[in-house]
């Protein structure tokens, strides 16, 4: 329990370093034997994110369990009944930092029966690591996890070919994998993807590049995840404020002030822009823009300011600002790819809570579509029952206009969730395709989703 | 600025921003949980940021247990003060007076377990739906399971099983007739990222997180602080050391750690090269490898 102040720290907490690091969020998919835990524990272990105090009980308990060797999935199986089943259930959040940046890993197991899972954390990240076990090859699961990483649209795969020791770091078969995986993923949409051979047991190319890889010239896993260049992530082109809340003081040193707080979805705002609320259409100009520290010249995402205007419109929770020659669909008949979380079927024709953005309304399901065989990508039209972990298209009408883009477009004003209306679950993620009227018949923005 | 790239510090602080302003538009009645610790001060100053220039549309609220540390109280007070804040305090001692739970037995009892008790109590008298809570997955296995919006029934349990899952930034906060919600918005800070964050702001803190002379007795490897509610057992002494406190809870359960870190640079320092975590000072969560998750489903913070 003694402290170790004389120890001097790592460059990476300096004051300069760390206020001007970046985040990556990144989602691992993978079952138990890929080594998936393995990587993960090698990537907190080599920054310094295990603590020793965690390690010691990490031993202690595989010790208890009787165990050989360590076993780092207990690290990230937080639950008794996680670690009683030695599975993982549910999506677990792990944070490390080097010197360039900080990482949020959301840690999913990668059964074909917690796809759900793997949905939720593939919704939030900017990359995914895919593994795949070199002496197997791409297999079912890996065209799966690729799938979902495309569906969600996450910028950036690695495809990381482990166990390269147990293929002699073999250059032939790392690159028969490559040609296998890049044929699949011609299917898909994923605008960057890179490969990487890797023995995650012995740390081959996980942070340093390995002597036992000389044919291999790209950079060490580590480096790839702090250079992947992000900054392009965001959408900065349509300009889309959802308002959460209004803001009144009610005192009289502001008593006029009127704020309209929310998040850029998109786009750049900046006083003295025209803007247009919607769904009323009104128009109105932008007078400041109040961020976090004070007044800003310009807001883009993923920025949470409060936008006050030039002139009293009727504006308030659930409506969005855009600019008058960019605006999203108004609509309320919507397109969308659908991933079911309930065990309870998707009841078509039922009626559901729709939450999109910062609007809540009653939608029902008209049609089910198709649903996705995930393994092989086929549509199948003849079985259309939407069950856990499926994933399907639909069409939805809501009670109330929805302001809409395309989720290929917008991750935030393209995607919603649906509520079972008694028990408030959260029972399905939808992610829009096209809207009925505006976009329809432009086919691209089918194969836009997933590869689909 | 043209680049429209933001620092991780600064997008934890929009994120935290984002879902401080979901409760104030999702709920009814919600309430801060503030103990004067060092992540509630940042998740309060994250709230005064979120809704300026308007006041806190929530009252801070304290379950004191009567072993809290003196400093942490006085800064508590002082803090609301300074922000305009109403403040709401209950004490764990009413709650064993009037027959609600009972004080543990021992050496070090621990109030701990007896604050979810006072708490409910509490969430119930003042119908509170939504409380904020300054926790951050980093700290404990069982928290990094946690959702920023965590539904809780109406007996104010968790069921880590059947969690609703977290897309995007869809908060869904629907509940029936007597549920509430905790809500997390510093899901995911780090500890380095909390330090971060009261440096930058210049946030005030309370005396105890920097170095100073404390008499403590080393039981189990906890450096607990001399107090009346600890009994010393054969062959314990108190004996002064150079110490500071790397979270605040109760001074029953929460141990010191021996530090000369005077300023907040020097504490950010020691935090790069800790090789402990900070909850490594908790005796409260070496109870059992389920501590947390087990008090964490009967309703605790």
């Amino acid at each position: 329990m003694s402290a170790t102040p004389t120890t001097a720290a790592a460059p990476v907490h300096t004051d300069e370093h760390y206020l001007a690091m970046d985040l990556l969020r990144f989602t691992t998919a993978g079952s138990v034997d890929d080594g998936k835990s393995t990587l993960i524990g090698r990537l907190l272990y080599d920054s310094k994110a295990i603590f020793e105090d965690t390690l010691e009980n990490l031993e202690r308990v595989t010790e208890q369990r009787g165990e050989e060797t360590l076993n780092l999935a207990l690290l990230t199986d937080g639950l008794r009944a996680e670690r009683e089943q030695g599975i993982t259930i549910d999506v677990a959040y792990r944070y490390f930092a080097t010197p360039k940046r900080k990482f949020i890993i959301a840690d999913t197991p990668g059964h074909i029966q917690y796809t759900r899972n793997m949905v939720t954390g593939a919704s939030t990240a900017n990359l995914a690591i895919i593994l795949i076990d070199a002496r197997k090859g791409v297999i079912e699961q890996t065209c799966r996890h690729s799938f979902i990483a495309s569906l969600l649209g996450i910028p950036h795969v690695v495809v990381a070919v482990n166990k390269m020791d147990l293929v002699d770091f073999s250059e032939a078969r790392f690159n028969e994998i490559v040609a296998q995986y890049s044929e699949f993923a011609s299917r898909l949409n994923i605008a960057d993807i890179k490969f990487i051979p890797i023995s995650a047991l012995h740390g081959d190319n996980v942070v340093e590049n390995s002597t036992r890889t000389p044919w291999y010239h790209g950079g060490s896993l580590l480096y790839t995840l702090e250079t992947v260049y992000i900054g392009s992530d965001h959408n900065h082109i349509d300009p889309r404020f959802s308002i959460q809340t209004v803001i009144r003081p009610n005192n009289d040193a502001h008593h006029d002030f009127r704020g309209f707080a929310g998040r850029v979805a998109g786009g750049v705002f900046k006083p003295g822009d025209e803007i247009v609320s919607l769904p009323s259409g009104l128009p109105a100009v932008i007078k400041s823009i109040h961020g976090p520290e004070g007044e800003l010249a310009e807001a883009f995402a993923p920025m949470s300011v409060a936008i006050t205007l030039d002139r009293e419109i009727d504006s308030s929770r659930g409506d969005l600002f855009a600019k008058p020659n960019n605006q999203p669909a108004v609509t309320q008949d919507i397109e969308a790819m659908i991933c079911w979380f309930a065990p309870a079927k998707l009841n078509p024709g039922g009626k559901y809570i729709l939450r999109h953005a910062t609007r809540e309304t009653k939608c029902a399901v008209k049609a089910v579509r198709y649903k996705v065989n995930i393994n092989t990508l086929h549509k199948n039209t003849e079985d259309l029952s939407i069950g856990m972990n499926d994933i399907g298209r639909i069409h939805v009408r809501t009670a109330v206009p929805l302001m809409i883009d395309s989720y290929k477009r917008n991750r935030t004003t393209g995607s919603f969730i649906l509520i079972e209306e008694f028990s408030n679950a959260t029972v399905g993620a939808g992610m829009i395709m096209w809207t009925e009227g505006s976009e329809r018949g432009q086919t691209e923005q089918f194969a836009d989703m997933g590869g689909l | 600025m043209s680049s429209y790239n933001l620092t991780h510090l600064s997008q934890l602080e929009h994120e935290a921003i984002f879902v401080l302003r979901e409760v104030a538009a999702q709920f009814e009645r919600p309430a801060l949980l503030f103990s004067g610790g060092k992540d509630s001060i940042v998740m309060a100053r994250l709230a005064q940021k979120a809704f300026a220039p308007a006041k806190l549309p929530f009252p801070l609220v304290h379950v004191d247990t009567g072993h809290n540390f003196p400093e942490a109280i006085e800064y508590r007070d002082w803090f609301a003060e300074d922000v305009g804040a109403r403040l709401v305090v209950r004490y764990v001692a009413d709650s064993i007076k009037a027959g609600r739970c009972q004080e543990e037995k021992g050496p070090n009892p621990s109030r701990n377990g007896l604050q979810t008790v006072t708490l409910l109590d509490t969430i119930e008298e003042f119908k509170y739906d939504a409380c904020l809570g300054g926790a951050r997955r980093d700290e404990e296995k069982a928290r990094a399971k946690e959702r920023f919006f965590s539904h809780r029934d109406e007996f104010g349990q968790w069921d880590p099983k059947n969690q609703r899952p977290e897309l995007w930034n869809l908060f869904n906060g629907r509940k029936n007739q007597g549920e509430h919600f905790r809500v997390f918005p510093l899901s995911n800070w780090t500890e380095m990222d909390v330090w971060q964050y009261i440096a930058r702001e210049k946030l005030k803190i309370p005396s105890i997180y920097f170095s100073h002379q404390r008499r403590v007795v080393n039981r189990n490897g906890v450096l607990l602080a001399e107090s009346p509610y600890i009994t010393l057992l054969d062959g314990e002494h108190y004996e002064e050391r150079t110490v500071r406190y790397r979270t605040v809870g109760d001074s029953t359960c929460t141990g010191a750690v021996e530090s000369p870190a005077s300023t907040l640079a020097e504490i950010i320092q020691e935090v790069a090269s800790a090789r402990q975590t900070e909850r490594g000072t908790r005796a409260d969560d070496k109870r059992s490898e389920s501590a947390m998750e087990d008090r964490k489903k009967a309703g605790y913070f």
